[in-house]
C-alpha cells in the first residue's frame, strides 16, 4: 500500500511540473515584463524608480535571462523559501496575501464536496434501482437543469431570491455586525446563513453530473452476473444491491474526483467573485485585470495543486476500496 | 455412476407446464413453453439445447430469477422433500419465501465464474455470507465451515485461499469456489447452468467429476444445463432436449442417445457424432514427397515485462510461443490443438506477422520462384504474402465491418490490391458468394442481416477473394452451434479440394480437428508437445499431456464414457 | 424417468413442422428486409427518431441557429439603438385585441405603452406598463435600415411597431434604453457561433492528437496523455481567466472574438482527445481492422475507410455534448469582463448588466432573458447530444 502511494506521488511529479509551467506561462503572458509596467505605474504617480532598484529587481527575477532561468528562479523560490514573488498591486509579498484566501477556498470546497456526495450518492442509487420511475424522471430532469445553469447565473439568482424573499444580506461571509466580532455561536450561525448560498451554488453542477454518473454505472452493474449470483444466495434485494453492485459502482464514482475537483475549484472561483466572498476568486480576478501576475500565477498554481492533492486522495481511496487496484 | 439407483428415487422438484414470457415492444415472446420435468434425489437431469432454446430461462425460472420484462406466465414448480410442498411459481420474486429457498434448498452454479463472483470481495466472504444468512452461524463458525467447504471442493491451501480475491484464482479454481458456495447449505437441488462451458477440457473434466462426486455425497437432485452432447452422455441419468422453448424429447440418457425419436434430437446427435471421426469427404493428401508449402523453425515470441521501478514482484518474461517447428505440406490440413493460453492463436499471428516473432524463421514457398523468408519481408513483401496466406477469424460478428455491405467487405481485398474493378469486381464477388453457398443477391446487405454461420461464410469468401494458397483458420468454428459447425467444416473441405488449399487449423476442439485435419500438432505452454497423424493423435497419443487431453474430451455416447476413466496428468 | 407422458408421445411428425431447413443458407424475406440493406446512418436515424426529447432539442437548436443567421431581420431594432429617455423600461405586454369605445373587441395587435412613476423615496423616475396606451405592432414592418450579413440592405423587420417612431420593448430595456430583445437576438449570433467554432477547433485538436495517440501508442501516446492530464487537471475557470486576461484591451473586437474562441476550445479538446484515443485503441484491436490490414489496406485506408467511419457517429455525439461547455465558458468569461467586451454583444456581455444585486432588483429582465437563453441552448445541446450518443452505435443490441 505504501509503495502504491509512493508510486502515485511519483507519477504526479511530471503533472505538477507541467502545471507549474502553465502557471508560469500565464505569468509571462501579458506583453512586456512586469518591471516595465511597474516603472510606468510609478512614473504615473509622479515618482521614479532609481536605476539601482531596477537593476536589483532585474537580477532577482532574472528578467534579462531566458524563460527557463526565470522559471527556475520562480519555482525554486516557491519550493525552497515559500516565496511566490511580489505583488505590485498590493505592495507586499504574494505569500502574505494568498494563504488566508486559499484556506477559506479549501474549506468551502471541502464542504461543497461533502454536500455533492451526500446528495448525489443516494439519489444516483435510487435513480438506477428505480429506473424509469416517476422519481427517477424528476431527478433526471432536475439534474439536466442543474447541469445547464452556469454557476454564476445560479449565484445571481440565489442572491436575488435570498434578498427578495428571505431579506438576507448577501455577499461576504459575515453580516457587518459580526465582521470583526470574536467567534461565538451567533457568529457561527451567521456564517452558516452566508455559506449556504455559495455552497449550494458550487455544488449544483457537480451534483447533477455525479447523479448521472452513479445512475449510469450502477445501472450497468445491476445487470452483471454477480448480482444474479447474490440473488441466488437468498439475500434480500436491499442487502444485495448495497453489498455488491453499489459497492462496485462506487469505484468509478470516486474516481470522478479527477474532474469534479477542477470543476469545483472553477465554481468556487466564479461564485466567490459574484458573491464577493473573501476567497481566492475575487483576488485572482483583480490581479489578472491589473496584471499583477505573480499573485495571479500563485493562485492558479495553488488551485491546480489542490486538485492534484484531491486526486491523490481519491487514488488512495480507490486502492483501499478495490483489491484489483491494490494488488495489481 | 448413478445408473444403478432405482428410478423410483423420491421426486424433489417437479416442473409442470411452465411457460415463461417476455413482453417486448413487438408483442410477447415465449422463451419457454409448456415445459415439464421432474428432478429426483441423487439423479441428474440434463437439459440440452442450442443457444436460444430457452434452457437457461427455464433454469432461472426455478429460482424466480427471471429479470423484467420476463415473467412466469403459467405452470407450477413444485418443490417437495422435507416440509410442506411449495409452488415456487407462485412466490413473489422479491419475497421472503423464495429467499429462504434460494441458496438454502436450491443451489445454483453459473457459466462464467469470473463475472458471477464479486471482484471486490474475497472468495471466503462470499461463502461465509450464505452460511450466516441461512444457517445463522457466527463469524467464526462460518469461517471454519467455509475452509472445510473449500477443502471439499479441492481448493489447495484453503486457510490461505479463503482470503483471496476472484482475480487471483484460475478459471477452474473460481468454478470450484462457486460450487462450494452453491453447496454451502447442503441444498436438495443443484442447478448448474453451463458450468463448464467457459473452461478448458481438462478443467471441465475435473469440475464435472467434482460436481458428480458432491451430488453423490449429498444425495442432491441435479439439473445440468448444457449445449454439449458429450457432457450429457458423460454425466446425465435423464435427458430433456429443448428446442425453441419446448422440450421435444425426454427420457433416460441411453434411450435418447440410441433411440431418439424426434428429428431435432436425431439431427443434433448426428452432427455431434459426425465430429467423432474423420470426415468422409476427406481424401488422402497429395503425394508425401511434395515440398512443404510453409516451414516454421524454432519460432518464438517472448513478451518482455514492462520495466517498473517500484514493482514489488519482479516480473518475468512470458514465452507465449517457444521454439515451435513444423512443416505444412501443400494440400494438407494441419491442426494446432491446445487449451487456452497454450499459444496457438499467437502462433497463427506470428506466421502472418500480425504479431512480430522474437525468434526463429518462417519460410513460405510460392508456386514459382525462390522460398520466401517471411521475417525478412518488407512492407510490400508482407502485403504480397498476405495475399497468399489468409486468415479466417473466430468471431464472425467482430471480423466483419458492420458499416460496410457484404459486397464492399468481399471486394475490399480485390480493390486495395487493384485486382478487379467495375463489372469484373461485381462478377467476382458473386462468384465468391456462390462458392461459399450464399445467394449473390444478398451482396447489398449489411452484416447485421446475417446469422453467425452466414457471417462466417462471408468471412471465408473474403479470405478466398485473392486466390490464396494457405488459409489459417483460427477457431473458425468455435463460435457456432454444433449443427452449423459441421456444415462449415464440410464447406471448408469442399473448398480445399476444389481450390487446392492448405490449412493451418487452430482449434481447442479435438473433435473438429479430428474431422478436418490430416495431421495434428498439440501445443502446451507455447511448445508443441506432439505432432502426428490426426487419427493417431486422437486415438493413440504418446505424450502424457496429449493422453490427458484426449481422454478428458467427453464422449457423446453414454455406453462408452471416456472422461471418467481418463488419464490424469501429474503436474 | 422424469418425463411427462403427454410430451413423450407427441408424434414426431407434429414436431418436424417447425424445424428449419438444415442448410443455413436460406434467406427469409421479412419485415427486416429493408433493415438488411440499411447503412449506419439510416439505422442511426431510425434509432434517433424514436427519442422525442432529442428530436425536440434538435428543433430548438436549429431554431437558435436560424435566429443567429437572421438576427438583423428578426430584431425589431439595431443592436446599438439607444433611447436614454427609456432607462430600465420593463417588458411590455402584447395583446391581440383592443376593446373599442362601444365595448366590442377589435383585432389590433399591440403593445402597451409606459407611464412614468416617480419613486418618492429613491427620488427616481421609473417606468410602469400602462395598458391604456396602445402601440400597434405588426409582422414584417419597416424600421431601421440594416445590412443583412453586411451585404443586403433592407429595412424590413420581422416584428416591430407599425409606426417606426413608436418604441416597443418586448423584453424590456437596459440602462441606456437599448432593446433587450434585439440585443438578445444579436447575442445569439455571437454566443451560438462561439460554441460552434470552438468545438470545431477542439475537434480538430482532439481528433488529431487523440488519433495519433491511440493509433501509434508508445512514447508519443505517453507524452500526449501527460499533456491531456495536466490540462484537464487544472481548474478551467482560473486558467481561462489567466489566458483571457492577457488579451490586450486595444485589440479589435473580431480578434478578441477569435482569441476567446481559441482559449475556450484550447481547454475543451482534452476530453475529446481522450475519447478518440480510447476508441482508436479499442478499434485497433478489432478483428475487422486486422482483417482489413491483412487484405492489404494502407495505413490511410485503414484509418479513413475502416476506423473513422466507426467513430464518426460517436464524434458527432461528443461534439454536440462539448458545445454547452463552450457556451458556458464564453458567457462566464464575458460576464467577468475578461472575455468579449462591448460593443460586441453576446449573452455573457448582456449578463454584465446584471452583475450586482441592485441592477437585478431594479430590472430582473436583464438577468432573466439572457440566462434563459443560455439555459435553453445548453439544455437543448445536452439532450440532443444524449440522443445522438444513444443512437451512435446502432449495432449493439
Amino acid at each position: 500500500m505504501l509503495s502504491f502511494i509512493l508510486k502515485r506521488v511519483l507519477y504526479m511529479v511530471p503533472t505538477l511540473i507541467g502545471m507549474s509551467l502553465v502557471s508560469f506561462f500565464i505569468i509571462q503572458l501579458p506583453p512586456g515584463d512586469f518591471l516595465t509596467s511597474l516603472i510606468s505605474a510609478i512614473a504615473d504617480s509622479g515618482q521614479s524608480l532609481d536605476s539601482a532598484t531596477v537593476a536589483a529587481l532585474t537580477a532577482q527575477y532574472g528578467l534579462d535571462q531566458p524563460f527557463y532561468v526565470q522559471y527556475w528562479k520562480w519555482i525554486s523560490g516557491i519550493l525552497f523559501r515559500g516565496d511566490f514573488g511580489w505583488s505590485f498591486d498590493w505592495g507586499q509579498p504574494v505569500s502574505k496575501l494568498i494563504w488566508d484566501r486559499m484556506g477559506i477556498t479549501l474549506f468551502v470546497s471541502t464542504l461543497s464536496l461533502i454536500l455533492i456526495w451526500a446528495v448525489a450518492l443516494p439519489i444516483g442509487i435510487y435513480s438506477a434501482v428505480k429506473r424509469y420511475s416517476i422519481g427517477d424522471h424528476i431527478f433526471t430532469l432536475l439534474g439536466f437543469i442543474g447541469l445547464a445553469i452556469p454557476t454564476f447565473i445560479m449565484a445571481l439568482v440565489l442572491m436575488y431570491v435570498s434578498y427578495k424573499f428571505l431579506g438576507q444580506s448577501v455577499g461576504g461571509l459575515f453580516s457587518p455586525e459580526y465582521q470583526d466580532a470574536p467567534w461565538s455561536w451567533a457568529k457561527l450561525w451567521d456564517l452558516c446563513l452566508h455559506l449556504w448560498i455559495p455552497i449550494v451554488v458550487i455544488a449544483t453542477n457537480s451534483t447533477a453530473a455525479l447523479i448521472r454518473v452513479m445512475r449510469a454505472n450502477l445501472s450497468d452493474e445491476l445487470n452483471k452476473p454477480y448480482v444474479v449470483t447474490a440473488r441466488a444466495k437468498g439475500l434480500s434485494e436491499f442487502t444485495l444491491i448495497m453489498r455488491y453492485p453499489v459497492r462496485i459502482a462506487l469505484n468509478p464514482f470516486i474516481s470522478t474526483i479527477g474532474w469534479v475537483l477542477p470543476a469545483l475549484i472553477s465554481g468556487v472561483t466564479i461564485t466567490a467573485i459574484v458573491l464577493n466572498l473573501p476567497m481566492a476568486g475575487p483576488l485572482l480576478l483583480r490581479a489578472l485585470v491589473s496584471q499583477d501576475m505573480y499573485l495571479a500565477g500563485a493562485f492558479i498554481l495553488l488551485m491546480s495543486v489542490l486538485t492534484l492533492v484531491g486526486m491523490l486522495i481519491s487514488d488512495i481511496l480507490l486502492a483501499v476500496l478495490d483489491p484489483r487496484i491494490r494488488l495489481q | 455412476m448413478t445408473t444403478d439407483l432405482p428410478t423410483t428415487a423420491p421426486t424433489v422438484l417437479e416442473v409442470r407446464s411452465l411457460s415463461v414470457e417476455f413482453a417486448l415492444r413487438g408483442g410477447t415472446f415465449t422463451a419457454a413453453r409448456d415445459v415439464g420435468f421432474k428432478l429426483q434425489a441423487g439423479r441428474t437431469l440434463c437439459l440440452v439445447g442450442e443457444s436460444g432454446s430457452g434452457k437457461s430461462v427455464t433454469a432461472r425460472a426455478m429460482m424466480q430469477l427471471i429479470d423484467a420484462p420476463g415473467r412466469i406466465a403459467r405452470g407450477n414448480i413444485m418443490l417437495g422433500g422435507a416440509g410442506a410442498p411449495v409452488d415456487i411459481a407462485t412466490l413473489n420474486p422479491r419475497g421472503e419465501a423464495i429467499r429462504a429457498i434460494r441458496g438454502r434448498r436450491i443451489g445454483m452454479i453459473f457459466q462464467e465464474p469470473m463475472s458471477s463472483l464479486s471482484p471486490v470481495h474475497t472468495i471466503g466472504a462470499q461463502i461465509v455470507e450464505v452460511l450466516r444468512l441461512h444457517l445463522k452461524m457466527d463469524a467464526k463458525q462460518a469461517r471454519a465451515r467455509t475452509i472445510e467447504l473449500l477443502r471439499q471442493v479441492e481448493i489447495p491451501d484453503p486457510e490461505r485461499n479463503i482470503d483471496r480475491y476472484t482475480f487471483e484464482f484460475s478459471g477452474g479454481m473460481r468454478q470450484r469456489a462457486m460450487i462450494a458456495m452453491a453447496l454451502a447449505c447442503n441444498p436438495q437441488v443443484l442447478i448448474a447452468d453451463e458450468p463448464t462451458t467457459a473452461l478448458d477440457v481438462t478443467t471441465q473434466a475435473e469440475v464435472l467429476d467434482l460436481i458428480s462426486r458432491m451430488q453423490r455425497e449429498l444425495g442432491m437432485a441435479m439439473l445440468l444445463i448444457t449445449h454439449d452432447m458429450g457432457v450429457v452422455a458423460e454425466v446425465a441419468d435423464d435427458v430433456a432436449v429443448m428446442y425453441r422453448g419446448k422440450i421435444v424429447e425426454a427420457g433416460p440418457v441411453d434411450e435418447v442417445f440410441h433411440n431418439a425419436r424426434h428429428p431435432y434430437t436425431r439431427r443434433l446427435l448426428s452432427s455431434v457424432l459426425k465430429l467423432e471421426r474423420t470426415s468422409e469427404l476427406k481424401q488422402a493428401p497429395a503425394a508425401a514427397a511434395a515440398e512443404p508449402i510453409l516451414s516454421v523453425r524454432d519460432l518464438g515470441k517472448v513478451y518482455q515485462p514492462r520495466k517498473s521501478l517500484l514493482s514489488r514482484t519482479p516480473k518475468v518474461a512470458v514465452k507465449a510461443v517457444d521454439g515451435v517447428s513444423f512443416d505444412l505440406m501443400a494440400g494438407e490440413s494441419l491442426g494446432i490443438v491446445g487449451e487456452s493460453g497454450s499459444g496457438k492463436t499467437t502462433l497463427g499471428r506470428l506466421i502472418l506477422r500480425i504479431v512480430e516473432p522474437t525468434d526463429g524463421a518462417v519460410t513460405y514457398r510460392p508456386q514459382s520462384g525462390a522460398p520466401i523468408d517471411v521475417r525478412g519481408l518488407d512492407k510490400q513483401g508482407l502485403r504480397n504474402l498476405h495475399q497468399q496466406v489468409r486468415l479466417i477469424f473466430q468471431d464472425p460478428f467482430a471480423s466483419l465491418n458492420p458499416r460496410m455491405t457484404v459486397r464492399q467487405i468481399i471486394a475490399d481485398p480485390l480493390v486495395v490490391n487493384r485486382i478487379a474493378s467495375g463489372a469484373a469486381l461485381e462478377a467476382r464477388v458473386s462468384e465468391l458468394l456462390g462458392m461459399v453457398g450464399l445467394d449473390p443477391a444478398v451482396m447489398e446487405r449489411y452484416p447485421h442481416a446475417f446469422s453467425g454461420g452466414q457471417r462466417q461464410r462471408i468471412g471465408i469468401a473474403r479470405a478466398l477473394a485473392l486466390n490464396p494458397r494457405i488459409l489459417i483458420a483460427d477457431e473458425a468454428t468455435s463460435a457456432l452451434d454444433v449443427s452449423i459447425r459441421s456444415q462449415m467444416l464440410d464447406l471448408l473441405l469442399e473448398l480445399q479440394q476444389r481450390l487446392g488449399l492448405s490449412f493451418l487449423f487452430i482449434s481447442h476442439d479435438i473433435g473438429v480437428v479430428r474431422y478436418f485435419c490430416d495431421r495434428v500438432a498439440v501445443m502446451r505452454r507455447g511448445k508443441i508437445v506432439e505432432i502426428g497423424a490426426a487419427e493417431t493423435i486422437c486415438t493413440a497419443p504418446e505424450h502424457p499431456y496429449t493422453k490427458a487431453l484426449i481422454s478428458a474430451v467427453p464422449h457423446p455416447d453414454p455406453r462408452h464414457k471416456r472422461m471418467r476413466t481418463r488419464t490424469h496428468l501429474d503436474a | 424417468m422424469s418425463l411427462e407422458p403427454d410430451k413423450a408421445f407427441m408424434s414426431a411428425a407434429d414436431l418436424t413442422a417447425d424445424l428449419p431447413p438444415e442448410e443455413e443458407t436460406q434467406f427469409v424475406a421479412s419485415a427486416g428486409a429493408s433493415a438488411a440493406v440499411a447503412g449506419q446512418w439510416t439505422l442511426m436515424l431510425w434509432k434517433f427518431r424514436r427519442q422525442k426529447v432529442a428530436m425536440a432539442s434538435l428543433f430548438i437548436v436549429l431554431l437558435l441557429y436560424l435566429v443567429a443567421i437572421l438576427a438583423e431581420f428578426l430584431a425589431p431594432y439595431g443592436v446599438d439603438m439607444t433611447r436614454p429617455q427609456y432607462t430600465y423600461a420593463p417588458p411590455q405586454g402584447i395583446s391581440l385585441f383592443v376593446t373599442g369605445a362601444d365595448g366590442g373587441w377589435q383585432f389590433l395587435p399591440h403593445a402597451s405603452g409606459y407611464k412614468i412613476v416617480v419613486d418618492q423615496e429613491a427620488m427616481r423616475r421609473t417606468f410602469e406598463v400602462d395598458p391604456d396606451k396602445i402601440i400597434p405592432i405588426g409582422l414584417f414592418v419597416t424600421g431601421e435600415t440594416y445590412k443583412l450579413w453586411g451585404l443586403f440592405e433592407s429595412n424590413l423587420h420581422f416584428i416591430g411597431p407599425t409606426n417606426p417612431a413608436d418604441t416597443v420593448y418586448f423584453l424590456g430595456s437596459d440602462r441606456i434604453g437599448r432593446d433587450v430583445l434585439s440585443r438578445l437576438i444579436y447575442g445569439t449570433r455571437i454566443s451560438m457561433s462561439i460554441g460552434l467554432v470552438g468545438v470545431v477547433i477542439s475537434l480538430a485538436l482532439g481528433v488529431f492528437l487523440g488519433g495519433i495517440s491511440g493509433y501509434y501508442g508508445g512514447a508519443l501516446d505517453t507524452a500526449i496523455q501527460r499533456l491531456v492530464e495536466v490540462v484537464s487537471a487544472m481548474p478551467t475557470i482560473p486558467l481561462w481567466m489567466g489566458l483571457a486576461a492577457a488579451i490586450p484591451l486595444a485589440w479589435p473586437p473580431a480578434l478578441v472574438y477569435f482569441t476567446v474562441t481559441a482559449i475556450v476550445s484550447l481547454l475543451g479538446w482534452t476530453s475529446l482527445a481522450r475519447e478518440v484515443r480510447g476508441r482508436f485503441f479499442a478499434l485497433r484491436e478489432e478483428d475487422f481492422v486486422t482483417a482489413a490490414r491483412l487484405d492489404g489496406s494502407s495505413e490511410m485506408r485503414l484509418i479513413f475507410r475502416h476506423m473513422l467511419p466507426s467513430i464518426t457517429s460517436h464524434l458527432l455525439a461528443m461534439v454536440t455534448l462539448a458545445v454547452p461547455a463552450m457556451i458556458i465558458a464564453e458567457t462566464s468569461l464575458s460576464f467577468l469582463g475578461i472575455g468579449l467586451k462591448p460593443p460586441v454583444v453576446s449573452w455573457g456581455v448582456l449578463l454584465q448588466d446584471a452583475q450586482n444585486l441592485r441592477a437585478i432588483a431594479n430590472a430582473p429582465w436583464l438577468l432573466f432573458w439572457p440566462a434563459l437563453a443560455v439555459m435553453v441552448s445548453v439544455l437543448s445541446f445536452n439532450f440532443l447530444g444524449d440522443g445522438l450518443r444513444d443512437a451512435a452505435d446502432p449495432y449493439d443490441n
